[in-house]
């Protein structure tokens, strides 16, 4: 955004105000999330910088915190781990499957009360979370799900929903209807169609809508923190009870962890809406 | 010719029509299966239990229910003076049926709701109640202790004979019914929701400023920049958006903390001596600084999206027509991002009105928000008709902000992603 030459003096100062202005809003944006690495290797139990760490002396880093995080006695992390893996997998997997078929529902012009059905389907991202928390709590302790995977799995099903509807129809929006039509004359029947055709034009929607899904599960607390007994422990919940009552460096390096994880997912969302507009053919 | 044979004919001999309308339905059908399976689930395990949540708020059967001979006897009383020997034989005969299923402890919970000082007097005549006579409980009631001989006592518990209250939202708004059944508010240094309330609204009207005020430009920035400069930049947007809400929160407790780096850089430049450090956290700074770096991609992204579509050279074409840079920004360019801007603060003021993780780790007493008191009062006073009540207030005044939302701008003037 080079500035043309004729401009004049007191514009030319207001841009690089503006300039500086946005170089100091994305330094707040993500100047915080770098603080946390260096001091994840901290070789000290702190949670600031040692004058050894400022001098850069090797000594002064160290991977304890990160075996702490691993083998440490009594350490609640794996377990935390796997069952947020494995609910965030499942709560993906029911969100896809429900939010990618009601969401080919939503696409079809013939659907009867359109606006009002979305409203619905929709509603769990917009009520303030606390509230969805209540709620989905009144109903799995009257199910008897309170403190079971299950209970929280579908929890996260009504939560991570809403982003698969919303991505699923964005890409059906620009779907071009002739080619199912084109398929069903040539004699394939609609699963066919939707498995051959359908399924991988609208695949990079399906897959972002999943990405959103798998993170709102597995950042989740709110819900979990009201449903979640000792067994179903998520990684949220220990960070969380961490943070509240002692913040040790292992939680840092938990967080570095977290961090790598979701720059893969953010790589991996940027690839596929990439690629979505490039087979949407919008070309910029 | 007749009527019949201008009718157009499919090949099976149906009208057309007829078969037009067959099949629009069919597809009518075909769609809403396909819908149907989330929708049921969403009914079942998120609608319907936000209507329970409704139910519970006003559901005051418990006290109806342990006394119903009372109320009963009760309904003949005008409230005056105290009530005949039949009121206190029913009563009699419900709490001896209550303390045979040891459940005259929930009573005085419930009672003591209503009017404090029920506690002991119960847990009195459960005991005296093993040696009564038959015949003239008034007496023997009365004989307990002199709270029972008063009348403001019975009248409590008559304030209890409903099966429905709209007691929980008078708590909520600190207010309460009276002894002569009108409504008032609590003392004033008793008013811990309204200031709740007020400061929930000031923080997410707050947060939802900043953010406008700083994702305005970079978002500009982003819209306007070559697609190589811009990816890199969006980075920056995207990955704090995709990182954990816990993680986030984390590094500002690090950097908030008094011998935190943002403190460290402070006293270094020499804004603050060493010893005075102020405290950034665990109070409303904490939870401005920190929701507004949280909620600031909710702003960006939208006003992006939005600015990407309009065309640079509306802006020149504003400067050609003789319009200083700032006119044409103000004329042409501001008034074509209202859609963006509508989005972004909508969707921020909501997401800031029902915060809780991080009010509750960086808010500290003065921080914290509407949220943290409904999961207080779900988790640790076990009140839940109360938590029910509060958060049907706060949704409520989430949909009027919809509302007025859609008033203004109209809700099909929403740009997301």
């Amino acid at each position: 955004m080079a500035l043309p030459k004729y401009t004049e003096p007191h514009y030319r100062i207001w841009h690089y105000i503006y300039l500086t202005i946005c170089a100091a809003v994305f330094f707040f944006l993500i100047a915080p999330l770098f603080v946390i690495f260096p001091l994840s290797f901290n070789a000290e139990e702190f949670l600031s910088f040692s004058d050894g760490m400022k001098r850069l002396d090797p000594d002064a880093f160290s991977l304890r915190w990160y075996k702490d995080m691993i083998y440490g006695t009594k350490n609640p992390w794996g377990l935390a781990a796997k069952n947020s893996f494995i609910i965030a997998i499942f709560a993906t997997i029911g969100s896809v499957l429900l939010g990618t078929v009601a969401a080919l529902g939503l696409s079809s012009r013939h659907m009867p009360y359109k606006g009002l059905i979305m409203a619905v389907l929709i509603s769990p991202m917009i009520v303030p979370l606390i509230i969805s928390g209540v709620a989905i709590f009144f109903f799995m302790a009257k199910a008897g799900l309170a403190a079971t995977h299950t209970g929280i799995v579908l929890a996260h099903i009504i939560l991570g929903t809403p982003f698969v509807v919303i991505t699923v129809t964005a890409t059906l929006s620009g779907f071009d209807h002739s080619v199912t039509r084109a398929a069903a004359s040539l004699g394939s029947d609609p699963v066919n169609t939707f498995m051959k055709i359908t399924l991988p034009l609208i695949l990079p929607g399906v897959i972002s809508g999943g990405l959103f899904a798998f993170v709102t599960s597995f950042d989740e607390v709110v819900v979990v923190l009201f449903l979640a007994g000792l067994e179903n422990t998520t990684i949220p919940i220990q960070m969380w009870t961490g943070l509240r009552e002692q913040l040790s460096p292992t939680i840092l390096a938990v967080a570095t962890c977290l961090i790598i994880l979701s720059t893969l997912i953010l790589v991996t969302a940027e690839l596929l809406r990439r690629r979505s507009e490039r087979l949407r053919g919008i070309n910029r | 010719m007749s009527s019949e044979t201008k009718q157009i004919l499919t090949t099976d001999g149906i009208p057309l029509e007829v078969s037009l309308k067959k099949a629009e339905r069919k597809n009518k059908i075909k769609a809403f299966l396909l819908v149907a399976p989330l929708l049921l689930f969403l009914i079942i395990t998120y609608v319907f239990p936000i209507g329970d949540m409704l139910f519970r708020s006003v559901d005051d059967k418990m006290v109806t229910q342990m006394l119903p001979k009372t109320f009963k006897a009760m309904e003949t009383w005008d409230g005056q003076e105290l009530p005949e020997e039949e009121v206190f034989a029913a009563f009699h005969e419900d709490f001896i049926k209550l303390v045979e299923d040891k459940r005259e402890g929930k009573l005085s919970t419930q009672l003591n709701y209503t009017k404090n000082g029920f506690k002991s007097i119960i847990k009195k005549l459960r005991r005296a109640s093993k040696k009564f006579e038959e015949g003239n409980y008034k007496e023997q009631i009365m004989a307990v202790h002199k709270r029972w001989a008063d009348v403001e006592y019975w009248r409590a518990i008559q304030r209890r004979a409903p099966e429905f209250t709209g007691q929980k939202y008078l708590k909520g708004m600190d207010m309460y019914v009276n002894e002569e059944g009108k409504i008032v508010s609590v003392e004033e240094d008793r008013r811990i929701h309204r200031v709740l309330w007020l400061r929930t609204l000031e923080i997410a009207f707050f947060v939802t400023v900043f953010c406008f005020l700083m994702a305005y430009p970079i978002a500009h920035l982003l819209a306007t920049l070559p697609m190589k400069y811009s990816n890199l930049l969006m980075i920056c947007v995207l990955l704090p958006f995709w990182t954990s809400l816990l993680v986030r929160t984390a590094s500002w407790m690090i950097l908030l903390q008094q011998q935190g780096i943002v403190n460290d850089f402070f006293v270094g430049i020499g804004l603050v001596a060493d010893d005075n450090r102020p405290e950034m956290m665990y109070n409303k700074t904490g939870s401005y600084v920190a929701m507004t770096q949280i909620l600031l991609p909710f702003m960006v992204l939208p006003l992006y999206s939005v600015m990407k579509t309009i065309s640079p050279s509306l802006m020149r074409a504003g400067k050609s027509l003789g319009g200083t840079p700032f006119v044409a920004f103000w004329k042409v360019y501001f008034p074509l991002t209202i859609p963006g801007i509508g989005a972004g603060c909508l969707l921020v003021f909501i997401l800031a009105i029902g915060y809780y993780i991080t009010p509750a780790l960086v808010g500290g007493a003065s921080g914290t928000l509407i949220s943290n008191q409904i999961a207080f009062h779900m988790k640790s006073t076990l009140d839940w008709s109360f938590a029910s009540a509060m958060g049907l207030m706060l949704l409520s005044g989430v949909l009027v902000i919809y509302w007025l939302y859609n008033k203004i701008v109209g809700i099909d003037n929403i740009k997301l992603g």
